[in-house]
């Protein structure tokens, strides 16, 4: 019985419900492979976190294992990154956003910081190694670790003051030029405080990029695991600078590598904690300050 | 600074020199961009090539034995590459689907309080540092492929036991890495496709569904090749995850073998080797190298071709 097909008769496609279970699948895997990552990190390696696994050190003689050294490390390494990488990242910046007219070398510039988001961290790794570890004779040390580092991040930084100073309304801008400021004073007092919120996620990511790093560290900031020996003035403190250090995740993988694998899930554990309060610090940042929220 | 600088009636002429000396400075500091990137290539070439000279190019990039440390050593580094290309490949192949339906559901189909759980989880994937998909790919996945791996080659008398550390195992750890950036950069693009593309196919008549995979993505082409090339790019260069997860022996990549790739050469042998094998680990990053290069200046064409499309 032919009838004349009207649309209201909606055609059932069989293949559009597989489609959508299809869609529904592929993003609860990502929630999946998370629950899996941090749920099994977390019940392996939560029993070995305690006091003593926090503020010791590895000794044979003493029987302990500990990642205060690394973690002090770490924390060098994260503040001298950013004491080098943060001026020229915002420097860069504010001459791509504010100073540079289009043409061959703003291009150049924008390839150029393109190139290096995209290269691997393990090439950054051989390139400090070579350079500053054997060029420069920094050898293995927090200081090669750390300039090698703030080449990596300081695309990030460049991208992230870049969105936030375009983010600034114009209006400010030509408002202080308007009224006679100079173009420096404008960015120094209405510019840059105005994209703060923005260059400080900027720095937060690259916090976050930094204690996650392995490969460009391995062959520069080297292993040490020990706690700067403070000198009767604290001059330890500075000659730690020159000397290997490794972070939290190279004691990782060469816990991984000896297979000590409760070493390894602590300190996953505590770069997991990292990690999930970097996350909810840009995300209360950027909500914060966000400008549709003002 | 003089009080007299921060007063508009200041001093025209100290005013004019610290304007001058702030846009030098800015400069400067944009240029450290070109300088790194331009000395890293110095340095790879130059650390690269020595090698090359000693062993010949032919025998590093073709030659099938790797064998660094023997009385008579050999260098060639082919499944190597091969195992980078493969691996790659594969993960791309894996990770470039379930990426983009999650793209696809993020950006029109998931009800919003799913959005809400799925977007920050992918965030936190993005976040987690290299070594712990490695840690979970050796005790959670290299498990899983073994059992796999013992009831496919339950009768072979040839094939060599990996335990897991095999291809399969670092292409998956690799596929579930590249899926943050092939999300994130495929979502953004489905995103940017105008309202009326939708709104006119579905007045058309076409399903959600029709809608998506036959006008939306086609619309949003070059953002998603874009992302698969970045993609590409993650995969090829990742190191830490699947150093201890791949096995760590030059062999042909076939899916259950143990296999190395670029990154993990460098890794597992930098730091004890020495003269000419270490010279060949240079070689071996100037290849990466010259791979993730490649890989740029397509992304850099793409983004050209991409602003063309905008501005039409």
């Amino acid at each position: 019985m032919p009838v004349a097909k009207s649309i209201y008769d909606r055609k059932r496609r069989p293949l559009d419900f597989f489609i959508h279970a299809v869609i529904y699948f592929c993003s609860f895997l990502s929630i999946l492979i998370l629950a899996v990552i941090v749920g099994y990190v977390s019940i392996r390696g939560v029993s070995s976190v305690n006091w003593a696994f926090l503020t010791s050190v590895p000794s044979t003689i003493k029987g302990t294992f500990g990642i205060a050294g690394n973690i002090i490390n770490t924390l060098y390494i994260i503040v001298i990154t950013l004491i080098i990488a943060v001026p020229f990242g915002v420097g860069a910046a504010i001459y791509l956003n504010e100073y540079a007219r289009p043409g061959r070398i703003v291009r150049l510039i924008e390839f150029t910081t393109e190139t290096l988001a995209g290269i691997p961290s393990i090439i950054f790794g051989l390139f400090g190694y070579v350079f500053f570890g054997l060029t420069l004779k920094l050898g293995f040390s927090i200081l090669t670790g750390s300039f090698t580092l703030a080449i990596m991040v300081l695309p990030l930084i460049t991208r992230n003051t870049q969105e936030a100073l375009r983010t600034v309304p114009s209006s400010y801008c030509s408002g202080a030029l308007g009224i006679g400021a100079t173009k420096w004073y404008m960015i120094r007092t209405i510019l840059l405080p105005s994209a703060m919120p923005g260059i400080i996620t900027g720095i937060i990511l690259s916090i976050g990029r930094i204690v996650g790093e392995s490969a460009a560290l391995l062959f520069t900031a080297g292993s040490g695991y020990l706690l700067p020996k403070l000198g009767t003035y604290g001059e330890g403190l500075l000659e730690k600078i020159l000397q290997p250090g490794g972070t939290l995740t190279i004691q990782m993988y060469l816990s991984m590598e000896k297979a000590k694998y409760d070493a390894a899930f602590g300190i996953a554990f505590v770069l997991l904690l990292i990690v999930l309060g970097i996350n909810m610090l840009t995300k209360f940042l950027s909500h914060k300050f966000s400008v549709n929220k003002r | 600074m003089s009080d007299k600088s921060f007063s508009i009636i200041g001093n025209y002429k100290t005013k004019k020199t610290v304007e001058k000396v702030a846009a030098y400075i800015f400069t400067a500091c944009a240029l450290v961009t070109v300088l790194a990137v331009f000395s890293i290539t110095l340095y790879m070439i130059i650390s690269g090539t020595p090698a090359i000279f000693k062993v010949g190019l032919l025998e590093i990039l073709f030659g099938r034995v790797w064998m660094p440390t023997a009385a008579e050593p050999s260098y060639g580094i082919f499944y190597v590459i091969l195992t980078s290309l493969f691996g790659t490949s594969l993960a791309i192949l894996i990770g470039v689907p379930i990426g983009l339906m999650t793209a696809v559901f993020l950006a029109e189909t998931a009800p919003r309080p799913l959005a809400g759980i799925v977007r920050p989880a992918v965030e936190l994937l993005a976040g987690i540092p290299s070594v712990i998909y490695g840690l979970i790919g050796i005790l959670i996945l290299n498990p899983i492929i073994y059992k796999l791996e013992l009831a496919i080659f339950k009768d072979s008398s040839t094939h060599q036991f990996t335990g897991g550390s095999n291809l399969i195992s670092a292409v998956l750890v690799l596929a579930i890495m590249i899926l943050p950036t092939v999300i994130n950069i495929s979502e953004a693009s489905i995103k940017a496709v105008p309202e009326h593309y939708k709104h006119a196919s579905l007045a058309l008549g076409a399903t959600k569904i029709q809608t998506i995979f036959k006008v939306i993505i086609p619309a949003a082409k070059s953002g998603i090749v874009t992302a698969i090339v970045l993609g590409v790019g993650r995969a090829i260069g990742e190191a830490m995850a699947i150093s201890l997860v791949a096995g760590n022996k030059a062999n042909i990549p076939l899916p259950f073998n143990s296999v190395r790739f670029l990154t993990t050469a460098v890794v597992s042998e930098m730091s004890y080797s020495a003269d000419i094998h270490k010279q060949v680990l240079f070689t071996i990053g100037l290849v990466l190298f010259a791979f993730i290069m490649i890989i740029n200046l397509i992304l850099n064409a793409l983004m050209k071709g991409g602003k063309k499309d905008a501005g039409r």
